[in-house]
């Protein structure tokens, strides 16, 4: 298992390597390699769908202290009693008092009652461990770690949970089909499919790292590629908008270097041992039981929050995002919008969350809101555009707006830290869940500009029309991306739009207005594009000529895209099963790290 | 004691024999001379080189071979020492030469640092050309001189040997940025560095005759104690005790000679002019062994003046540090800031060795600062730690560093300008070099994967720290922050040329393959920038040592 982790992050480099000794002009060789390193990818991103323990809530793999993957673990839920080596053997049942009887009724003695966390293996209670000394028989780690600079604590420690394995999926399938999609590149092919497969390391490695320091490197590393594949490749105003992609994500990268070294320190005061550390995992735990007073989780988080909230893009922080989307080549639009905004998200969810859970209840309200801006604004700027590729930019801030709002919506009760559990689980993984249908969905449409830039190389809505006699196939597929997009039930746009909407209702029916309100605005654009694009009787633009149908390559992509639209859509606990678990825990710890924090707050604000 | 007496004792400390042992490599037979070997090569080739031209014979051997083969000697007896790193190192420092010098794992690493950097430049030289075999023994005694005076910098433990270290690195460095002959830039930018560089010796110079005067003493180790008793009540450190004031300005004298080799602000003028004007290879020396050699010698400076815990002087030291962090923001903000409008890649370069100056000085500011808290005993893993984030800098630095200027000297040689213009589309014809720019410019940047992130990290990492103590050191960082954006802007203006735009049809050709000599230089220079970025531990450790054995030997905590 740890060498399928090291292999799925870093068998897209080691492509990068062996192209690095091709000859300039094999260019057919050179994208076919890129492929078929991206396809090798996949296939070790699919394997981990093998090893993937549904019931397991938290980080996975769990190993032993031989290093080696524990294949077979039962993950315990509240009310489990183990027994004979077995959990919840039949007939064997808890009465009112607590005491385990079985069929019988009668008490049987050498039971043990499970808390929700706890691991069962070969018939025992596993002691789980994350701390990074060596391991003893019987102890367990979660995820592989080893050392790497061992004087500052930093380890390269990877694994995975509910929450990263759809993300990882996402990543290489889209770089899979963004790989396919490259055949338009002609300048400086080998260049190109190097940065690529660099680009493609550093997405995956940060989807898996949990070591916050692994994961700033993979999340830096990720961007040079980026600034180049924008900038040698792409359009006519590629040098602004490569240089601002790479600024705001560096100032962002800054913030989030700063919140890092905070941690860094602050977890010496709360640690065991007094020792500083950069393990996500501990420093979680160590949130959880509330060692990070206030000031520093507030002061952490809006450093973490803005480093992330670039990346995503919310509202303010979105306006590197147009420019980028629009001057970037397709293929790295492709995965600008399938991928990269999801990182954003999901260092939301994998350090800004956990690490600062008292700071992230104390801003749901701005969060909140910040959310709701961007799904109307992002709808709105949609709108005025004329630009296809501009129209879809924007979008995807409507679209990652449901994210912010979904992951935010936590109400405070009257004497708990959640009001409503249920609520903000749906909440998140309506989120999570639009994380991924954007992934997908917006993917498609890039690529569907990308198809008919590539043929009349202008994207000027009001210069298009009646492409669906032209190309009726193509038009055929674009429409169901599209439809995919709006969120149209049955596709997986819904079920992530809807999640989150309903969720919003209890955080506050206003909100749900102005969330639900976005759905229809979201329709307006692309029904509005859909009709100035594909229907009418005539193409009103340049080079008609050149609209000829797609090829098979393009075929299969855009068919895979719709495919895993509907698929998704129509069966949305694919994704929703496996990050149930993950999702409930998190929202567990948070309420846990909030009550851990806020009665001391309240207690020193008695002092004197 | 009488004459023969000292001149007894004279001889054993030189040559160590009868002498009680003396820690090192070459044992006890041969005292300071031995430990002295390194230096003692320096001067043999430089002699040498003197000596081949005088009889005509570097017509049949060519000066740089004498050079290589020179500081390679050199470098090998530093080796020797090295590997006292990490095992049978002196663990306390060994006075040398009745204690003008002092040699311990500082010193050692220090010496290893410059020679290796010794033999990358005259490698660098004799790829490049200049200077040619007319002028080779000149450029080579001049460049031997500089390193041998750099490495009496970084050994220096007296006011004495530290005024005339700096002095013995200056001067032939002048005599180097006007080595183009017949080049009114660079007589310019010579003149401008002498006038310069003379001032601020002799307001040095002033400095430390007024600390001699003081303190009656002129040794490091000594300084501090002497300090304590001069300074051992509450009231007599104020600026009403005339004794603190003359304190006070003899230690801003000696900062204006030090901050003239570090080119601080406000004491950079000359860097610019004098990069411009000087060839690149000299640029590539001057911005990284002499800020090198500059750094220990701060270090050691400082910490002279900070060893002994619980004095009166406790917060002097810390407004000190905070001083020394005020000039490192400054001077990276304004580094980065001018970089921005330059058009020559020489002149950029120099902008950026003010503002990585500036980072630098942070590490020793934080280092000030936690060595001397508010309140409680110092933590002296902290300090440890500011030191080895210097240290890691600056050995990043090196290779980054002279990478740059290796592409700019190699490029200069194909298409004769230097202009951030004529660099337009150099990738599609020289991709090594814009690699090798690639890897150099991103690692100043600060960006993993390479070594200036983790250089960069450590030191951000040790302001944190010290802004536990005094929240200034937090103003600092975030400057720091900040100013690793602004920098980004005009090392991609480079990069942009580079890769992004066209190369011009009527440009010159700039053809150089991968697998020719300067390729495969460029190479060899840029690499450890990456494997620094990877493989930190090994040198993270080591000079984690060296920073505990700096604080051992020098602080009686």
């Amino acid at each position: 298992m740890a060498a399928l982790l090291f292999a799925i992050i870093f068998l897209p480099a080691a492509g990068a390597l062996v192209l690095a000794f091709f000859d300039d002009d094999a260019e057919d060789g050179i994208r076919w390699t890129g492929v078929s390193f991206s396809v090798a990818t996949m296939v070790a991103t699919l394997l981990l769908l093998g090893g993937f323990n549904y019931e397991d809530p938290g980080i996975q793999p769990l190993v032993q202290a031989d290093g080696q993957a524990l294949e077979s673990y039962v993950y315990a839920h509240e009310g489990d009693v183990l027994f004979d080596g077995e959990v919840n053997p039949v007939g064997i049942e808890i009465d009112e008092e607590g005491v385990v009887r079985n069929a019988d009724g009668e008490e049987v003695e050498g039971a043990v009652l499970l808390a929700a966390g706890d691991v069962v293996h070969n018939g025992k209670v596993a002691e789980e461990v994350t701390h990074d000394g060596p391991l003893e028989a019987g102890q367990f780690r979660r995820g592989f770690a080893s050392e790497w600079i061992p004087h500052w604590n930093v380890y390269y420690r990877v694994g995975y949970d509910g929450i990263a394995v759809p993300l990882v999926l996402l990543t290489s399938v889209i770089s899979f089909l963004a790989m396919l999609a490259s055949w338009s590149i002609k300048k400086m092919v080998k260049g190109y499919v190097i940065l690529f497969l660099l680009l493609e390391t550093g997405m995956l490695g940060v989807f898996l790292a949990l070591d916050f320091f692994l994961f700033y490197i993979f999340w830096e590393v990720m961007l040079l590629p980026m600034y180049f594949l924008i900038g040698v490749w792409g359009g006519p105003r590629r040098e602004y908008a490569a240089i601002k992609f790479f600024l705001y994500t560096l100032v962002g990268s800054v913030l989030m270097l700063i919140a890092m070294l905070m941690f860094y320190f602050y977890s010496a005061d709360a640690s065991a041992d007094g020792s500083k550390i950069f393990n996500l995992l501990e420093l979680a735990r160590i949130a959880k039981a509330g060692g990070f007073d206030q000031n520093v989780q507030l002061i952490a988080f809006v450093l973490l929050f803005i480093g992330f909230a670039i990346k995503v893009p919310t509202f303010p922080f979105h306006t590197w995002l147009p420019d980028a989307h629009v001057e970037a080549p397709t293929p790295i639009s492709m995965i600008l919008a399938g991928v990269l905004l999801k990182m954003g998200g999901y260092g939301i969810l994998r350090i800004a969350f956990p690490l600062c859970p008292w700071a992230t209840q104390a801003a749901a309200l701005v969060l909140v809101v910040i959310g709701a801006v961007s799904i109307i604004y992002g709808a709105l700027a949609a709108m005025a555009q004329t630009d296809f590729k501009r129209l879809v930019a924007y979008s995807s801030v409507s679209h990652m707006g449901y994210v912010i709002v979904g992951i935010a919506v936590w109400k405070l009760g009257e004497s708990t830290a959640v009001a409503n559990p249920d609520q903000w689980r749906m909440g998140l993984s309506g989120a999570m869940f639009q994380m991924i249908a954007h992934g997908v969905s917006s993917a498609g449409m890039f690529f569907m500009v990308g198809v008919v830039y590539d043929r009349v190389h202008h994207r000027n809505l009001n210069e298009f029309g009646g492409l669906t006699l032209k190309m009726p196939l193509y038009s055929g597929l674009a429409a169901g991306i599209f439809f995919a997009g709006l969120g149209l039930p049955g596709m997986c746009g819904f079920i992530g739009e809807v999640a989150v909407t309903l969720a919003s209702f209890s955080y506050s029916a206003f909100l749900a207005v102005v969330v639900a309100s976005g759905v229809i605005l979201t329709a307006g654009y692309i029904l509005w594009a859909l009709q100035r694009v594909y229907l009418g009787a005539e193409y009103k633009g340049p080079h008609e000529e050149a609209l000829v149908p797609m090829n098979g390559r393009e075929t299969l992509i855009a068919g895979t895209l719709l495919a895993f639209a509907v698929v998704l859509g129509v069966y949305p606990r694919l994704i929703l099963d496996m990050m149930d678990g993950s999702v409930g825990l998190l929202v567990e710890n948070l309420a846990a790290g909030y009550e851990a924090v806020a009665p001391a707050a309240e207690e020193t604000a008695l002092a004197p | 004691m009488n004459f023969a007496d000292i001149i007894r004792q004279l001889q054993q400390d030189t040559y160590g024999a009868g002498a009680e042992p003396v820690a090192g490599v070459f044992g006890s037979s041969m005292g300071s001379l031995g430990l002295f070997l390194p230096e003692l090569l320096l001067c043999l080739t430089i002699v040498l080189l003197l000596l081949v031209r005088l009889f005509g014979a570097d017509r049949f051997v060519p000066p740089y071979w004498t050079a290589l083969v020179g500081a390679l000697a050199a470098f090998c007896a530093a080796v020797a020492e090295f590997y006292g790193l990490r095992g049978a190192a002196p663990e306390t420092s060994v006075e040398m030469f009745t204690g003008l010098l002092v040699y311990d794992k500082l010193t050692v690493f220090f010496r290893l640092y410059l020679l290796l950097f010794l033999i990358f430049v005259v490698a660098l030289t004799i790829l490049s050309g200049i200077p040619d075999n007319e002028d080779g023994p000149d450029f080579y005694t001049l460049l031997f001189g500089s390193t041998l005076g750099m490495m009496l910098m970084v050994a220096a433990n007296h006011l004495l040997i530290l005024f005339l270290a700096i002095e013995m690195a200056s001067v032939p460095s002048y005599a180097m940025v006007g080595f183009l002959k017949g080049r009114r830039k660079s007589s310019e930018a010579a003149f401008k560095y002498v006038v310069f560089g003379a001032g601020t010796a002799g307001v040095m110079l002033y400095g430390l005759s007024l600390l001699g005067g003081l303190l009656g003493t002129l040794e490091f180790p000594v300084v501090a104690e002497r300090l304590a008793v001069a300074f051992s009540s509450a009231e007599s450190v104020s600026l009403s005790n005339p004794a603190f004031a003359t304190l006070l300005l003899a230690l801003l004298m000696v900062f204006v000679g030090i901050a003239f080799k570090l080119s601080l602000v406000p004491f950079h003028f000359w860097c610019p002019d004098a990069f411009e004007g000087a060839a690149a290879e000299v640029g590539g020396f001057l911005s990284v062994a002499s800020k090198g050699a500059a750094f220990a010698l701060l270090v050691r400076f400082c910490l002279a003046f900070s060893t002994v815990p619980g004095a009166e002087l406790d917060g002097f030291g810390l407004y000190l540090g905070l001083a020394l962090g005020a000039v490192a923001a400054v001077t990276a903000t304004f580094g980065n800031l001018a970089a921005y409008a330059q058009t020559n890649v020489k002149r950029l370069l120099a902008y950026s060795t003010i503002a990585h100056a500036g980072y630098m000085l942070m590490a020793v500011a934080a280092m000030m600062v936690l060595l001397h808290p508010p309140e409680g005993t110092a933590d002296l893993d902290g300090v440890a730690a500011a030191i080895e984030g210097l240290l890691y800098y600056a050995f990043v630095y090196l290779f980054m560093n002279l990478g740059a200027f290796t592409v700019v000297a190699f490029v200069r040689n194909e298409i004769f300008s230097e202009e951030i213009d004529d660099y337009n589309g150099l990738v599609s014809q020289a991709p090594v070099l814009c690699v090798a720019m690639l890897v150099c410019m991103f690692s100043l940047v600060g960006m993993p994967p390479f070594g200036g992130f983790w250089g960069k990290l450590e030191v951000f990492a040790a302001l944190f720290d010290a802004g536990r103590l005094h929240w200034f050191m937090w103003l600092v960082l975030v400057v720091g922050g900040a100013n690793t954006v602004f920098s980004l802007f005009y090392y991609l203006r480079v990069l942009k040329a580079m890769f992004i735009a066209e190369r011009p049809e009527n440009a010159r050709e700039a053809r150089v393959r991968a697998d020719s000599l300067q390729g495969l230089y460029a190479i060899v220079v840029s690499v450890p920038v990456l494997v620094l970025g990877v493989v930190i531990g090994p040198l993270a450790a080591t000079v984690r040592n060296v920073a505990e054995g700096l604080l051992s030997a020098v602080a009686s905590f």
